[in-house]
């Protein structure tokens, strides 16, 4: 039973490892200020997610538990509503979003851009 | 790694502080004071500071960018001028060298030499457990052995609101039953605000718990006071200030600022009536360690009510004066 836990823990870590990489890379390399925030928003949500998750197996009390039962419960709750903040803020001020740039000219035009 | 960590963050605090200094948009300065205080946090924590650690990330990522955008919406977003005055510059300049050749004398970090560590310390350290009773060595300094350093603090944190009320709350034609505009936009968030009436109860629950966790871990009446104010606050930027000023009077909030320092002071005349010292519980039970328990209890909760009470006036009369503004 044990070992299925430490998999199990290894796997959701290792995936939320994966997600938080992938989202930094994101963040710096995506176009404009949607894209990088769709970027940061899975890192916030889903691979903290998941790294709690993965912790989870391994807390030594039900308290250590309960802990992270609440921190993932505040985290699922936060950071999608202050994503939604951040892009109706960005929608207010009146950022428009790149469209099929990238799909249009070549890379190396596009610099001056972002 | 501990190593790495620390130049990490004080690299990203050196970045930050730059930014900060060269940006002339004062909304993203804001933002950088608030991230400058979450790495200040983060550098606490790793230094074992928890209780620190734990204010900083509630005062200065938290309550401090918020008092800081409400005083933005009432001045303006821009910084004016940029001309360099050379005097103060030369000020800033010989204060700085003096400060580093002051901490040339300095014992190096982490010193067990160092006279902080040889003082008092050791005695907080050996002697709290059998003099309070509380886990919590810090709350134990903060609360017993420094109350009146304490009550000090607390007196500034009152004085702070009140001069804020003096100078921004007697302004002419007080808009107490005026139409609420201030924060407008936000009033059509559905989101945001059926998220935040979801949270809002158990942040105000959560800031109860640290006031009475204090003795046992980190937290106290600073915090909790903080987190208390935050959740008004926060309703208040989503549901607008009047529906905060149906739901609490506000002169009830003003009473209350001043009933926390009267309650801190009052438990020092009280403890002079016991034979004891000023802030020296000791007669308040039979047993000294009862009696330091229900004395840290009630100055701490005298902190978090002023506390929090100072900080929800302070938002208030920003946004009041706001709306004054809006209406000329």
């Amino acid at each position: 039973m044990m070992w299925f836990l430490d998999i199990a823990s290894a796997l959701f870590l290792g995936i939320g490892s994966l997600l938080m990489l992938t989202g930094a890379v994101g963040v710096l390399r995506f176009p404009d200020f949607y894209t990088r925030m769709h970027a940061a928003g899975v890192t916030e949500t889903l691979a903290a997610a998941l790294i709690l998750v993965g912790l989870m197996p391994q807390a030594a009390s039900g308290l250590m538990f309960s802990k992270l039962f609440l921190i993932l419960l505040l985290i699922l709750l936060t950071s999608p509503t202050s994503g939604h903040a951040l892009a109706k803020a960005a929608i207010h001020s009146r950022l428009k979003p790149q469209l099929g740039q990238t799909t249009v000219e070549p890379l190396a035009t596009d610099t001056g851009v972002s | 790694m501990e190593l790495f960590i620390d130049m990490m963050l004080l690299s990203m605090l050196a970045v930050t502080a730059l930014a900060i200094a060269y940006l002339k948009d004062l909304f993203a300065v804001v933002m950088l004071a608030g991230i400058y205080g979450l790495l200040s946090a983060s550098l606490f924590a790793t230094m074992d500071a928890v209780d620190v650690a734990f204010t900083e990330a509630a005062v200065g990522a938290g309550i401090f960018p918020l008092l800081m955008l409400v005083a933005l919406s009432i001045t303006g977003r821009y910084e004016r001028s940029r001309r360099v005055s050379w005097v103060a510059l030369a000020l800033v300049s010989i204060v700085g060298i003096l400060l580093i050749i002051g901490t040339v004398d300095m014992p190096p970090f982490g010193s067990p030499d160092a006279p902080a560590h040889t003082h008092v310390a050791p005695r907080y350290i050996e002697q709290s457990g059998e003099e309070i009773g509380i886990p919590n060595i810090v709350t134990s300094v903060l609360a017993s052995y420094r109350a009146f350093d304490t009550f000090g603090e607390v007196a500034v944190v009152f004085v702070a609101g009140v001069s804020v009320l003096a100078l921004l709350g007697m302004a002419p034609g007080d808009s107490r039953h005026g139409t609420d505009r201030s924060l407008n936009s936000m009033r059509q968030h559905k989101v945001l605000r059926v998220v935040s009436k979801i949270l809002i109860p158990p942040i105000m629950l959560f800031a109860l718990y640290v006031q009475f966790h204090g003795e046992y871990g980190p937290g106290g009446g600073f915090q909790a006071g903080v987190i208390f104010a935050a959740a008004i606050i926060l309703y208040s930027i989503l549901f607008g200030v009047g529906a905060t000023k149906k739901a609490i009077n506000q002169g009830l909030v003003r009473f209350l600022a001043a009933f926390g320092l009267l309650l801190y002071g009052i438990t020092g005349v009280l403890s002079l009536l016991t034979g004891e010292n000023y802030l020296g519980y000791n007669g308040f039970a039979e047993t000294a360690t009862n009696a330091q328990h229900i004395g840290i209890l009630v100055i701490e909760l005298g902190v978090g009510i002023t506390v929090a009470a100072i900080m929800i006036v302070i938002f208030v009369t920003f946004s009041d004066r706001l709306n004054i503004q809006e209406k000329r």
